[in-house]
């Protein structure tokens, strides 16, 4: 019998460089999301172009070529990137590309009449957007962030494709060394459900958190 | 001699291929409170949105406390306004809306503090007394804490009142501010802007079809009709002597629907 505490001991760590990449590729997500589906709803027309070239190309291109991209060809333009940050800029540009939609799709789900009074009341653009119209446009986007994250977490085995050692990764080292299958793979199994348990969980904590008060609105 | 506080000149606008204005002029004095009637889709509340900058224009020119509202001079020559001089100009004007348009994630007290903070930058403090004052004139002091959910229709309407008029602009706007209210709720907001009407010094244009409200609230009507004002004068003469008969066809209308005049 092999010692599997060591092995266990693996996996973890594997699980770790995981929710690192999950965590990570979640922020930055966010931020491209918010820049991308923002930037397609500017006044100017020069970053409506460069928010929509970022959504569409990220959108129409794999996963797996942006991460070669990142890893593998930036070097020769000069931008040599660790493992992890590789990992972490496909992940995040990659999934920040759908949730620009979502940010767009729930900045403009709200309702006409919301921007009629922030003129009334002589708000300026950044005004409106900062204390009425996101406030009441986040917890429409909640729900699909979730889902956005959860998809995130499940992309992040790609990785091991440019040498991280993240939970995939880890398992198939302990099945190759101890030739058993079932047990590294039910580990991370279990692993990864608890993860998107952890990310469904809080998104819908954090959802009710914005919502109070909201009742009977829409 | 006092100058007119707004001065439309051959006003048009057309939504489209549709002509909703048409060489519109007519001035209001300072302290003048104006009714706007007239039969559905006679451009009553365009008129309105045009004066709060939610519209744009097609032709001619609005003159608001002494500045044009959609040019300014740039190098001698008369342009379009820009964002910049329309926001300079807002601060004059305030605007209540038929569908309320409170802000729902806010408070009653932050939806009336939001706006002089960020504008004026006033210090939350003063905001707060200041809109304790104007929530308490409206009867709703005791709602400051509450959420507009919770409240009726009337009591949204009255925090509306209220939120425009915590900017202090020198010109307010009622669009049909009842007829999105149940009938009940109606008198309490009435009775509201009766008593705006009665202590301020405010310029306040009212599009209502409440006849009876305006015949006691207004200094002059104006009654529309096709982006035209056919005939305007003192209420007792448009209520009871109207000249023109379209004026006398919209006023028997509006009796027989159950308004009273
Ligand atoms: N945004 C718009 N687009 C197209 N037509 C509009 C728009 N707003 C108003 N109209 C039209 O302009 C006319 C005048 O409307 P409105 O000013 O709302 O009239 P009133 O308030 O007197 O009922 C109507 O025929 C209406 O359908
Ligand atoms: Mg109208």
């Amino acid at each position: 019998m092999a010692d599997w505490s060591g092995y266990l001991n693996l996996i973890l760590q594997g699980a770790l460089v995981t929710a690192q990449l999950t965590v990570y590729g979640s922020i930055l997500a966010l931020a491209a999301a918010f820049l991308a589906g923002l930037g397609r709803l500017s006044q100017w027309r020069a970053i409506r172009w460069l928010s929509t070239i970022y959504i569409e190309f990220f959108r129409g291109t794999s996963i797996y070529v942006q991460l070669f991209w990142a890893y593998f060809v930036l070097p020769f333009m000069g931008i040599s990137l660790s493992p992890m940050a590789a990992g972490i800029m496909a992940l995040g540009l990659n999934v920040g590309a759908y949730a620009a939609e979502v940010v767009r799709g729930a900045i403009l789900s709200v309702p006409r009449d919301q921007y009629e009074a922030t003129t009334a009341l002589n708000l300026t653009r950044f005004q409106r957007m900062r204390h009425v119209i996101l406030p009441q446009a986040l917890p429409l986007m909640l729900p699909t962030f979730g889902n956005n994250a959860i998809e995130l977490l499940k992309a992040t085995a790609v990785v091991s494709l440019i040498s991280l050692t993240d939970m995939t990764f880890q398992a198939q080292i302990v099945r190759a060394q101890t030739g058993n299958t079932l047990i590294p793979f039910a580990m991370i199994l279990i692993l990864y459900f608890a993860m998107a348990l952890i990310i469904s969980a809080s998104m819908r904590l954090l959802e009710r958190r914005m919502t109070r008060g909201l009742d009977g609105v829409r | 001699m006092t100058t007119p506080i707004i001065r439309i000149n051959q006003l048009d606008k057309s939504f489209g291929t549709l002509k909703v204005l048409d060489g519109l002029s007519f001035d209001v004095m300072p302290g003048e409170k104006l009714a706007l009637i007239g039969p559905s889709g006679s451009g009553k509340t365009t008129i309105l949105r045009i004066l709060m900058t939610l519209e744009t224009i097609s032709g001619g020119h609005i003159e608001v406390c002494g500045e044009q509202l959609y040019h300014m001079q740039k190098g001698g020559t008369e342009v379009p306004a820009n964002e910049a001089h329309l926001h300079h100009m807002r601060r004059h004007i305030g605007m209540v809306f038929q569908h309320f348009n409170l802000f729902p994630h806010k408070s009653v007290l932050d939806n009336v503090t939001l706006a002089p903070m960020l504008t004026k930058g006033e210090p939350k403090a003063k905001a707060e007394a200041r809109a304790m004052e104007l929530l308490d004139m409206v009867g709703l002091a005791d709602k400051a804490k509450s959420m507009p959910s919770q409240l009726s229709g009337g009591q949204k309407q009255r925090v509306a009142i209220a939120r425009a008029l915590a900017l202090q602009p020198r010109i307010m706007l009622f669009d049909e501010v009842t007829s999105a209210l149940d009938p009940e709720l109606v008198e309490e907001v009435l009775l509201v802007m009766k008593r705006l009407a009665a202590e301020t010094d405010m310029t306040m244009l009212l599009v209502t079809h409440e006849m009876g409200f305006a015949h006691e609230f207004a200094d002059r009507v104006l009654f529309f009709d096709k982006g035209r004002i056919v005939e305007q004068g003192p209420p007792d003469q448009i209520f009871r002597n109207p000249e023109h008969e379209r004026t006398q066809t919209f006023l028997r209308k509006i009796i027989a629907a159950g308004h009273r005049v």
